[in-house]
């Protein structure tokens, strides 16, 4: 039953997505961006931990996921050192996203050349 | 010929996109990383024997390293042209994004090519995500006490 979630909230935040790309004039980074705002402004008041508990990884492999653990690190840490927790807890949980979006990119990218 | 003619002259000759097929696709696509993304946590988590947040967290390394060999390779470029929303909203996206930045602007070098260049695409993501986190954080905290 959890595949049947994971495909249909993944398949409407893509379909989501791609209604706005045909439809106005924005460019996939802007949609990108919008689903980032989008995502962390739903984590405000947890409605996105209710998403990812029950749509399972269809819920965190979107990019409104990646949103979502930027305030979510932030807020843990937040409850427990105050303020200065916004900063220091910010990429606490999308370390892994990014991290390893850079380790390989660059690996890749040193190994294969462009194509044309 | 004037300029409502000349629009409606232009419309009748602009290539039609086909809108309902390419959300079909992306529909299926995304929904289709998701299905991948599930099939790989529950994979983790019974072969490795590993917690929850930990397959996870793996899953997300498996699918960006995936879709960063793919772009380096090179056939994911007309795989997300053809996909549309169904490969750049899902996490794949970002690292396709990273990475075919970090590999055009390879030929001017590692600092000012690579370096200056591999969040030129992707970018926007972190920065607009950390902004947003931070407004909505301080909202939270200030109003709803964390």
């Amino acid at each position: 039953m959890i595949y049947l979630y994971s495909f249909l909230f993944a398949g409407i935040v893509c379909l989501i997505g791609q209604i706005i790309l045909d439809n106005t004039k924005l460019l996939p980074g802007h949609i990108t961006s919008l689903f980032v705002i989008i995502g962390a402004a739903l984590d405000t008041f947890a409605i996105y931990d209710f998403f990812v508990n029950t749509f399972g990884a269809g819920a965190v492999v979107c990019i409104t996921s990646f949103g979502h653990l930027l305030i979510h690190g932030a807020l843990a840490k937040a409850a427990s050192d105050g303020l200065l927790g916004l900063f220091t807890g910010m990429f606490s949980l999308t370390a892994t996203g990014i991290t390893a979006t850079i380790i390989f990119a660059f690996i890749f990218t040193l190994i294969f050349k462009a194509r044309d | 010929m004037n300029k409502q003619k000349y629009q409606e002259l232009t419309k009748k000759h602009s290539p039609k996109e086909n809108k309902v097929k390419n959300m079909i696709i992306a529909f299926v696509v995304g929904g289709l990383i998701g299905v991948l993304g599930q099939l790989l946590v529950d994979i983790y988590i019974n072969v490795g024997s590993i917690s929850k947040d930990e397959a996870t967290s793996l899953m997300m390394v498996t699918l960006i390293f995936l879709s960063c060999l793919f772009t380096a390779i090179g056939f994911f470029d007309n795989w997300v042209a053809k996909a549309g929303a169904g490969l750049f909203v899902p996490i794949t996206g970002f690292a396709h994004a990273t990475t075919s930045s970090a590999l055009d602007y390879k030929k001017e070098g590692f600092v000012m090519g690579i370096g200056s260049n591999i969040f030129k695409l992707s970018g926007s993501v972190i920065l607009y995500g950390v902004i947003a986190a931070y407004v909505f954080g301080i909202i939270r905290f200030v109003f709803f006490g964390g």
